[in-house]
């Protein structure tokens, strides 16, 4: 980490709400943060918790329900059409699932040109310089040469996700938004793929947002991490911190859970009551008050919040500092 | 070898998919071997073949432009290439059943996720619907969704959800074998543990057995009782979870192993296989892994090695095998 950081991104009090027919959906509810040029903010947490949605919100591919996103010290989310389709550039996103964010009917080579004839960086006149620069991304995404003319469906997952990875980086972004990049691919691929991104920030200073539920890749990969639960932030500490200090209790139990690839290591995991909070219409108070092993009544308080407890290190627990906090329960 | 716990045994399998840009040799000649109440672990690098055995077992092949070549797949002693497509259907979904991996493809996008839950409890079990109903708000329950989100779409859920949904759907008719391709990818751990501990827990009341897929060589660990390493379509070592993960001998596991970021010590740069797969149309003659191979000889690139024992159920397809490196 560079000693004069230089904020790139800035999210502040973002909101993102789904009508249903059950209710209003809180998919993110008010979530808080920043980014460092250059850096890796990791985001974790459960299935369905909100971390594409906010993804998304934060590039406008769904718009905010409320908020502020600064990009660059500007507020994005004042942008008319045309200088938001100016800002795709410099803002991009691979998606989670590779095969229904690739329109099936492009082949290889149109689905990467597509995003750099769209924002005309390059003219019908450039074809062959065009074909040339797909090349080199798919050189680069190590996707072979004669996939070219192929089609989405024709390629295995790790393949599609390739694709979207150059596509991101046909634009030349200053920051991309990685929603699960690496989890349809297997561990040697996906080590490829992370260095490959670790070489791309290096050589070009792009910002990432890391998102995904591998909690050893975001160990990798991020500088600062985000734990968020039912669509709020429980917890964000630079990488370090978060696993050596886990004080949320979803936090603990998140890292417990971490299958080690030993057949003789001692899991020890911290089980989770099943009950899930609905995140429609929910209830004041802790989300995960129906889950915590050590949620008491004074958890239903309405205004908890983000607290430091060390320098950088931010916890929402209305039960913090309380050593019972500390054990494993199921030890 | 094969006895009387032996549920499915797989031999010789061969499977290709013929395209225009040439014959895919997707599988070449795949054996496996799943026990009564015993989960298989397979992993292999993207595009080694895995799906397709997964398939191939189901007879899910889209044909065109896939073929089964050759091969026997013997489910409690019959083989099921050789049986109708009426017997096939009744296999499918009550005797075995599988967990695909793309959970977008597999959801139905214009029906509730109770309703395709209810869809197959009422294909198979000569049930009322309303009991149906209860089975499936049971199995939503059961892997961790709210029964009242039940009449909701499955673009209304986030990918985790979906692929609860989906195991939901393949345990509703509590299967002998459930045939799991990637079933936890999509969720982060701690769903992850408690799909696994639920999966766990159906097998054991059922006796069911299981085929796992995944790269994920921490859940093989935590949940497998053997594993298969499958490389370019050929399995390449296969054992009991121990004799695997305390032993193992093909270059290629050993790559995988290392390649995984490690949680305890922190490195920059994460170690990698070099190179990639083989082009699956123009597969190398000798061993399929001897172009990334850093022990590679002249007398492995002439023939595929065979499949040596190594000791216990252990075998591995290196001329190395019984080396010390
Ligand atoms: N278009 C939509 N309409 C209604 N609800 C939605 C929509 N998209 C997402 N949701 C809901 O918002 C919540 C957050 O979903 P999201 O996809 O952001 O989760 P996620 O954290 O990315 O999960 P995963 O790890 O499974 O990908 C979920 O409850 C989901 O059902
Ligand atoms: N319908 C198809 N048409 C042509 N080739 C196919 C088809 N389905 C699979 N293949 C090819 O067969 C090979 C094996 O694919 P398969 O999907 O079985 O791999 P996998 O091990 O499941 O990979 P992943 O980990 O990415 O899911 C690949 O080279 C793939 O491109
Ligand atoms: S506030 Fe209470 S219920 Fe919520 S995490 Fe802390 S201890 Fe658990
Ligand atoms: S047979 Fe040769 S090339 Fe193949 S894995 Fe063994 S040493 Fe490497
Ligand atoms: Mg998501
Ligand atoms: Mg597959």
């Amino acid at each position: 980490m560079n000693e004069n950081k230089k904020e790139l991104l800035r999210v502040e009090g973002l909101k993102k709400y789904f009508n249903t027919p059950g209710g209003l959906l809180h998919a993110v509810d008010n979530v808080n943060f920043s980014i460092n040029e250059g850096e890796t903010l990791g985001v974790v947490g459960e299935s369905g918790c909100g971390k594409s949605t906010m993804g998304r919100a934060i590039l406008r591919l769904h718009e905010p329900t409320e908020g502020k996103v600064f990009f660059e010290g500007h507020n994005i989310l004042e942008y008319d059409k045309s200088k938001m389709k100016q800002l795709r550039r410099d803002m991009q996103i691979v998606f989670q699932d590779p095969f229904a964010s690739l329109n099936p009917r492009l082949t290889v080579s149109e689905a990467i040109a597509a995003p750099m004839l769209i924002q005309k960086m390059y003219t019908k006149k450039d074809r062959v310089e065009l074909q040339k620069q797909v090349s080199r991304l798919m050189e680069m995404v190590g996707l072979a040469d004669r996939l070219k003319n192929s089609y989405p469906h024709e390629l295995d997952g790790g393949r599609r996700q390739r694709i979207g990875i150059a596509r991101a980086l046909s634009l030349k972004p200053k920051f991309i938004v990685c929603d699960e990049p690496v989890s349809a691919l297997d561990v040697s691929i996906q080590a490829q793929i992370l260095n490959l991104m670790q070489d791309l920030q290096d050589e070009l200073g792009l910002t990432y947002m890391f998102i995904t539920h591998n909690l050893s890749v975001v160990k990798h990969f991020s500088d600062n991490i985000v734990v968020m639960y039912l669509g709020q932030m429980v917890e964000m500490a630079p990488t370090e911190l978060l696993f050596k200090n886990p004080v949320h209790p979803y936090t603990q139990a998140l890292l417990s859970a971490i299958p080690i690839p030993d057949p003789d290591y001692p899991m020890n995991r911290i089980l989770m009551k099943g009950e899930i909070t609905s995140p429609i219409n929910p209830e004041p108070g802790c989300r995960f008050y129906k889950r915590c092993p050590y949620a008491k009544d004074c958890c239903k308080n309405p205004n908890i919040g983000l607290k430091e407890v060390e320098p950088g290190h931010f916890v929402s627990c209305e039960r913090i500092g309380d050593p019972e906090l500390k054990e494993n329960p199921n030890a | 070898m094969a006895d009387n716990n032996t549920l499915l045994q797989v031999k010789d399998l061969v499977i290709r998919y013929e395209t225009d840009d040439g014959v895919v040799e997707a599988l070449n000649g795949v054996s496996i071997e799943i026990h009564t109440g015993k989960t298989l672990g397979l992993v292999g690098e993207t595009g080694a073949g895995k799906t397709t055995l997964a398939k191939g077992v189901l007879r899910l092949i889209p044909s065109p432009p896939g073929k089964i070549v050759s091969g026997e797949v013997l489910y409690d002693g019959k083989d099921l290439l050789k049986l109708s497509e009426e017997e096939m259907r009744k296999i499918r979904g009550k005797h075995i059943s599988m967990i695909f991996q793309d959970p977008m493809t597999s959801l139905n996008p214009v029906m509730t996720v109770r309703d395709q839950i209810m869809e197959v409890i009422l294909q198979h079990n000569n049930i009322s619907k309303k009991e149906a109903e209860k089975r499936a708000d049971d199995m939503l329950e059961l892997v961790g969704i709210p029964a009242e989100r039940g009449h909701e779409y499955p673009h209304q859920f986030s990918g985790g959800m979906k692929q609860r949904v989906i195991i939901a759907i393949a345990l509703a008719c509590q299967p002998k074998l459930l045939i799991a391709d990637e079933p936890t990818t999509a969720l982060d751990v701690t769903i992850q543990a408690q799909v696994l501990d639920l999966i766990q827990k159906l097998k054991t009341r059922d006796n069911t057995s299981m085929l796992l897929i995944t790269h994920d060589l921490g859940v093989v660990a935590q949940t497998c009782d053997y594993v298969g390493i499958v490389y370019a379509g050929e399995i390449v070592e296969y054992g009991t979870l121990r004799e695997v993960y305390k032993d193992m001998r093909h270059p290629y596991t050993k790559g995988l192993m290392a390649s995984i970021p490690n949680l305890v010590e922190n490195v920059r740069r994460l170690q990698t296989i070099e190179g990639l797969m083989p082009d699956p149309t123009n597969l190398p003659k000798g061993c399929k892994f001897s172009e990334r191979c850093k022990y590679a000889t002249d007398k492995c690139r002439e023939k595929v090695p065979d499949m040596v024992n190594v000791g216990g159920e252990h075998m591995v397809r290196c001329i190395l095998a019984n080396e010390e490196k």
